[in-house]
């Protein structure tokens, strides 16, 4: 675990891996990022060059998808990342070592990489009872996140868990599980959201990290831009029926057969940032819409409490009950009508009675 | 504001003069006051038109018409109903905003709309006076030039905010699909700082369209209503620019 110096390329030649090969990932990872044709040659520059970088890898209350999405990535392979890019020195899923042997590593890491470690998280700390509910090597969760966030680098907050606090975190919340950025404040946080996030972005955001020795690019709310910054609806490859007014209304409909927009279905792609429809999933093989479902935002803050996935509004629930905009918008309106008339009534029957009275008066 | 026009005796026209004066000579017109100066009608009928088109294309968004038939290459249905909300929008923005310059130039009634003195004692005495009227507790309105109280916290708060709002929320979705490099993501993104899912933010959208489609109803009632009862012109004022009080 302490061969940090080791370069990329060293590594990488070790695995009996030529040059000629080494240079074709370096020009196809710098075309999946959308870089310049130079590029690849800085990328290969950096693997020549630069030490790995430590990262420790953790886990919350989380259900390990991300890891599994991670695992698949086939641009750059996963083995390539974990074993040649980054140095990934904990992991306790997928790690070697257990008990003591593995949290050794924790203050091994952190005395050594004082400031230079990656701290990936994997799901997210609940706060409620000391933070009872997610108990890691004997202490709550929490405490080793702040512990080890101390001393990092920078933070990968993986997923819809660490970045928003997805499902876990549903109304009411009993377990307070609360995202990274709510917890540490002093550390720069990149949030890859998605349940679980894809695969190639993952790797695609470890792989800038190593390349660039920075940061990548974040939005307002601290994703990374190259993977971020479009809708899925905007790059989706049924947009076409949607601007043309073709939509599918019923699941088995004929323009579910036709592969028609899922708009009018709650597919949440025209509010979802995410790179589905461009990188897609499983090797570029597929993505939700493609297989006929719409896009349920997994990607979006808050999305386990929008109501349905198979609505296009969401469901308020501050007025007591589960309405949407338009049925309470509809009822306020129509209430506000009924109130008019009724007004205009009366008017009309008051104004209708002074009259007469006038009359009366007057004669 | 607080120019309630107390009926002075001397400018009621002498009806019986009138009647008598059969070449119309002494036919003395009906008091007038200029109030709406051109701008603020061609605002008021441009954001109007631009409203109604808004909330009939917006729901539309929201809830699109059955499925065309054919090629989606030969159809582009959505993509008019969405270019006619954008410009009708932007129109609506651009409108609303000359009439932000307009209150610091025109008359004293043109800056109604754009505040409440919610500090004056006599303000809410008024705004008290007028609720009652339409509670049929008064007899006689009180006459007023421009707005009265009631009206004017209606005006402020149905138009004012809630238009400012549509504004806002509005870019702040335009931009979505203009993309992060656009002025409008650079003007308005911020919405999203507010509500980091952008759905919330077509929630707000779709509920501020359902407020503002009260406000018309009310504003419309109110304006036929009191054009009727309240002895003073309303509708007509919003065309020829001037009340006249009928007394």
């Amino acid at each position: 675990m302490g061969a940090a110096t080791e370069t990329f390329y060293s590594v990488i030649r070790r695995q009996g891996i030529t040059r000629r090969s080494f240079h074709k990932f370096c020009s196809l990872t710098a075309t999946s990022l959308g870089l310049g044709p130079l590029a690849a040659s800085r990328i290969a520059n950096a693997l020549e060059t630069k030490p790995r970088v430590p990262v420790i890898w953790m886990h919350g209350l989380e259900c390990t998808c991300c890891s599994e999405s991670f695992i698949r990535s086939a641009h750059p392979l996963v083995k390539d990342a974990v074993l040649s890019m980054i140095s990934l020195d904990y992991d306790d899923t997928i790690m070697a070592a257990a008990g003591h042997q593995a949290e050794a590593i924790l203050d091994e890491t952190r005395a050594k990489h004082k400031g230079q470690y990656i701290l990936a998280v994997e799901g997210n700390p609940p706060l409620n009872e000391g933070g009872m509910f997610c108990i890691d090597g004997g202490k709550p969760f929490v405490e080793k996140l702040k512990m080890m966030a101390e001393d990092a680098m920078a933070i990968i907050a993986w997923g819809a868990c660490a970045s928003w606090g997805c499902v876990q975190a549903a109304k009411p919340n009993p377990t307070q599980a609360t995202p990274i950025d709510k917890v540490i404040t002093n550390k720069p946080i990149i949030k890859v959201p998605g349940c679980p996030p894809i695969a190639e972005v993952m790797t695609g955001v470890v792989t800038f990290i190593t390349t660039f020795g920075k940061l990548p690019e974040l939005d307002r709310q601290g994703r990374p831009k190259m993977f971020y910054s479009q809708r899925i609806h905007d790059k989706c490859y049924r947009r076409p029926h949607f601007d043309a007014g073709q939509f599918v209304e019923e699941w088995d409909d004929e323009a579910a057969r036709k592969g028609y927009c899922l708009y009018k279905m709650g597919c949440k792609g025209p509010t979802t940032y995410n790179a589905c429809s461009t990188v897609r999933w499983n090797g570029g093989v597929s993505f939700p819409i493609q297989s006929g479902h719409g896009c349920i935002g997994c990607s979006e803050d808050g999305f386990w409490d929008k109501g349905s996935f198979y609505d296009r509004l969401t469901n308020i629930k501050q007025f007591g009950i589960e309405k949407n905009a338009d049925q309470i918008g509809m009822v306020a309106a129509g209430a506000v009508g009924a109130a008019v008339a009724a007004h205009a009534a009366v008017t009309a029957v008051k104004r209708l009675a002074t009259k007469r009275e006038d009359a009366d008066h007057n004669s | 504001m607080m120019d309630a026009v107390a009926p002075a005796s001397d400018t009621r026209p002498d009806l019986a003069a009138i009647a008598a004066d059969a070449s119309g000579e002494r036919a003395v017109g009906r008091p007038t006051v200029y109030v709406y100066e051109a701008p603020v009608r061609i605002c008021h009928w441009v954001n109007a038109f631009s409203i109604i088109i808004l909330m009939v294309t917006g729901y539309l968004i929201g809830t699109p018409l059955p499925t065309v038939e054919g090629e989606a290459s030969a159809n582009f249905v959505m993509g008019y109903i969405r270019f006619a909300h954008f410009a009708a929008g932007q129109v609506l923005a651009v409108f609303f905003f000359a009439r932000i310059l307009w209150a610091f130039v025109g008359n004293h009634h043109s800056r109604q709309i754009f505040y409440l003195p919610v500090h004056r004692r006599q303000f809410w005495k008024e705004v008290l006076h007028e609720i009652r009227w339409y509670a049929f507790l008064e007899r006689e309105p009180k006459m007023y030039v421009g707005h009265n109280p009631l009206a004017q916290t209606a005006m402020f708060t149905g138009f004012t905010l809630f238009v400012a709002f549509m504004i806002v929320t509005g870019f702040a979705l335009y931009s979505e699909g203009a993309g992060i490099d656009s002025w409008q993501h650079k003007l308005f993104g911020w919405v999203f700082a507010i509500w980091p899912n952008s759905q919330d933010v077509h929630t707000w959208h779709h509920l501020g369209m359902w407020a503002l489609v009260v406000f018309v109803m009310v504003h419309i009632y109110a304006a036929v209503r009191e054009d009727i009862m309240s002895r003073q012109s309303i509708i007509s004022s919003m065309i020829s620019g001037e009340r006249q009080f009928r007394d």
